[in-house]
């Protein structure tokens, strides 16, 4: 029982999430309407919170608590301090549009803080059972978020398609990994890697539980062939929730992959990488070409994010120390760019109206040329254009692949990364050439407006100095994996 | 062992005719009965892997709790079995296909080839508790677990009342500390505007209105 403070401890941040979501949950009910401010106050003060303690608990060792369940190491450390941030950040952006659609309650900030502890618990998963709990937890939220305003027909229906697929993604998930502690017996990752060093790698029922495992994983990244909900449900969810499904939660994958994939079944490399490649290859073109065709700026970002998955997938594949620390720097500048992007679609909307459409987008120089430049750079970056952080992220992924001989698959992605940067460019010809159809102006809380600007001169001072952020990744990857 | 045998291929044989029951038959209610029959069989299989408290626990709550509220449930939705069943010839070859392959690879990966043999029969004395050793890992081995599978219970009870919770419309019942409260600006309007009389205004007016 003596060990029950230090397991405490270390899963310091979780346990302030939980306590203070709980607590938000209860003092909504005493709270006045007017005063529901406190609840957003609340929140972001969980937030800083944990992300304090996650700071303060940095150190280059690994250390495992409740007894090897939980993991705490630096990848851990710099994924959850992301997601944390990310979530602050999200806030932010989120707040003045749920204001005017009547979404303004204890429970969306109480729900977004489930998930957000569900990621944390995902990314510190060291045991295939506490992966999976964190992974319910998040989807579960995710599900009930996207049906959040839930007198609107496409929400529901979203949510819907969401929810089925999201579970049968879980099943197997969690048949794939049945079947990897049917053959060791072990739910643990480190004891599975070792104890498959031992095992005939060409075992089927490994196998087999690999191809479930992998499709699991897929799913919740949203990778080709897995992909079908992904435009439905960020077209259909309120934008505020399509922007947390797209961010955050794919550092949560990202994590679990790195644990299932790279630390568990690491003896079984050649047979993933194979699969990684396929999914890889597919997602880049099918995300990019089918972008082109879309008219809805929410749908055209999903099938965007699918092919950003794709060039993912290129560095997990590559399966060196190298080739992982480029994917982790990859999908951190895709959060970034996400979080922007969504944010500027928050930006625009305004009460009873949602500027989702590209239609939207026209002319936006003439009605503020603020907000058109951070979508310039917005674009600009998920196209790859330098120098802003999307092209270093793409060259460093796409450079991982080479060096494991992947060339013409690199030379692919080249390809179909030039037929995306004409999507990502036709918003630009859109806001700069085009003559507006609306009048209104923008009006958005001063702090939005603040965080926004920050968010895209990131964009553009990351793609100019990328050193820092790629060294915390290398750091992070190289410590957590040895 | 004969006899063990016999009643295992008993009860999977049940189980299986019952599962399948489950996703064929058309009426809801014997649906649910069904797999009321499944969770009955399945629980007779764990007894004969000497799993007792899993078994009993399997029969209580899933079938003396869930599967009774979820019958109340069923009985309530008019649901339209016909119209869930559109579309169904059109998806049952490609369904079928990729059914019967992902049946087979099963079939050959799962035969009995690799798993079994005498690595997995682990023998416990006879006075071994299963719900005293269930009891004791739950609360110390996978104490975080057991903790998160609470704080999942949470968020769903959360996200059901969030989707579901609506104020009623119609409700006659009375805030007696609104009531008090009350202020006359609340209730009363006082507009200033100059006095009318009928004569000022157009006759035909006046008659559209009438008729």
């Amino acid at each position: 029982m003596e060990n029950i403070q230090i397991d405490m401890m270390t899963a310091l941040p979780e346990l302030i999430v939980l306590m203070l979501a709980m607590t938000i949950l209860v003092a909504d009910l005493f709270l006045k309407p007017k005063n529901k401010i406190i609840i957003y106050g609340l929140a972001q003060f969980t937030l800083f919170a944990a992300a304090y303690f996650t700071v303060s608990s940095f150190t280059s060792s690994v250390g495992f608590a409740f007894t090897n369940m939980f993991v705490d190491d630096s990848l851990a450390h710099v994924l959850k301090l992301m997601i944390l941030l990310g979530a602050a950040v999200m806030f932010v952006y989120t707040r003045h549009y749920m204001q005017l659609r009547n979404m303004f309650r204890g429970e969306y900030y109480a729900l977004v803080l489930f998930a957000v502890l569900g990621m944390m618990i995902m990314v510190s998963g060291q045991s295939m059972l506490t992966i999976y709990m964190g992974l319910e937890l998040l989807s579960l939220c995710l599900y009930s978020l996207v049906a959040f305003d839930r007198d609107n027909a496409k929400s529901s229906e979203a949510a819907m398609k969401y929810f089925v697929l999201g579970a049968l993604a879980s099943g197997m998930l969690l048949y794939g990994m049945s079947m990897i502690y049917g053959m060791t017996g072990s739910l643990n990752l480190s004891d599975i890697s070792g104890l498959l060093q031992d095992t005939d790698p060409k075992n089927p029922v490994l196998i087999l539980g690999l191809v479930f495992i992998v499709a699991g994983l897929a799913f919740k990244f949203g990778a080709v062939p897995f992909q079908m909900w992904v435009p439905d449900v960020y077209q259909g969810a309120p934008t505020s929730i399509t922007l947390l499904i797209g961010s955050m939660p794919k550092f949560a994958a990202f994590a679990i992959t790195i644990r299932l994939l790279a630390q568990g079944l690491q003896p079984l490399t050649a047979d993933w990488r194979d699969m990684l490649l396929m999914m890889a290859v597919l997602s880049i073109a099918i995300g990019n070409i089918t972008a082109i065709a879309q008219t809805n700026l929410k749908r055209m970002l999903a099938y965007s994010t699918i092919s950003h998955i794709g060039f993912v997938l290129f560095g997990l594949m590559s399966g060196s120390l190298n080739g992982y620390a480029s994917s982790m720097f990859y999908i951190s500048a895709y959060v970034l760019m996400t979080l922007a992007g969504f944010g500027m679609i928050l930006l625009l909307s305004r009460k009873d109206f949602e500027a989702e459409n590209l239609d939207d987008l026209k002319g936006l120089h003439q009605r503020s040329p603020w907000a058109a430049l951070l979508m310039l750079i917005t674009m600009f970056s998920m196209a790859g254009v330098p120098p802003t952080i999307g092209f270093y992220a793409k060259f460093t992924v796409l450079q991982a692949a080479l060096q494991a001989g992947y060339i013409w698959a690199v030379v692919f992605a080249v390809l179909m990364a030039v037929v995306g940067a004409f999507y990502y460019l036709r918003i630009v010809k859109l806001m700069y050439f085009d003559a507006t159809l609306e009048s209104a102006s923008i009006s958005a809380p001063i702090d939005m407006k603040f965080i926004l600007t920050i968010n895209a001169v990131a964009l553009l001072a990351l793609g100019l100095m990328p050193q820092t952020l790629m060294s915390v990744c290398g750091a992070a990857i190289a410590r957590s994996l040895q | 062992m004969i006899f063990t045998d016999f009643v295992f291929y008993t009860l999977a044989a049940i189980l299986l005719f019952a599962a399948l029951r489950v996703i064929t038959t058309r009426n809801p209610v014997v649906a649910a009965l069904h797999l009321v029959l499944a969770f009955f069989t399945a629980a007779g299989i764990w007894l004969l892997l000497q799993a007792e408290f899993l078994a009993i626990t399997l029969v209580l709550v899933y079938v003396g709790a869930v599967m009774v509220l979820f019958l109340f449930v069923v009985m309530m939705l008019d649901i339209n079995i016909d119209k869930l069943r559109e579309g169904f010839w059109d998806y049952l070859p490609m369904a079928g296909i990729i059914g019967l392959l992902m049946a087979v690879e099963m079939v050959m990966v799962l035969g009995g080839k690799y798993f079994g043999g005498p690595k997995l029969a682990i023998s416990k004395p006879a006075d071994y508790s299963n719900t005293a050793e269930l009891g004791r890992v739950l609360y110390s081995d996978y104490l975080l677990s057991f903790e998160l599978a609470a704080v999942v219970l949470l968020a769903a009870i959360v996200a059901a009342i969030v989707l579901t919770l609506r104020d009623r419309k119609d409700s006659k019942s009375m805030n007696v500390a609104d009531q008090v409260l009350v202020k006359k600006a609340d209730r009363l309007r006082i507009v200033s505007m100059p006095s009318e009389s009928t004569s000022t205004r157009p006759a035909e007016h006046i008659n559209e209105e009438k008729s």
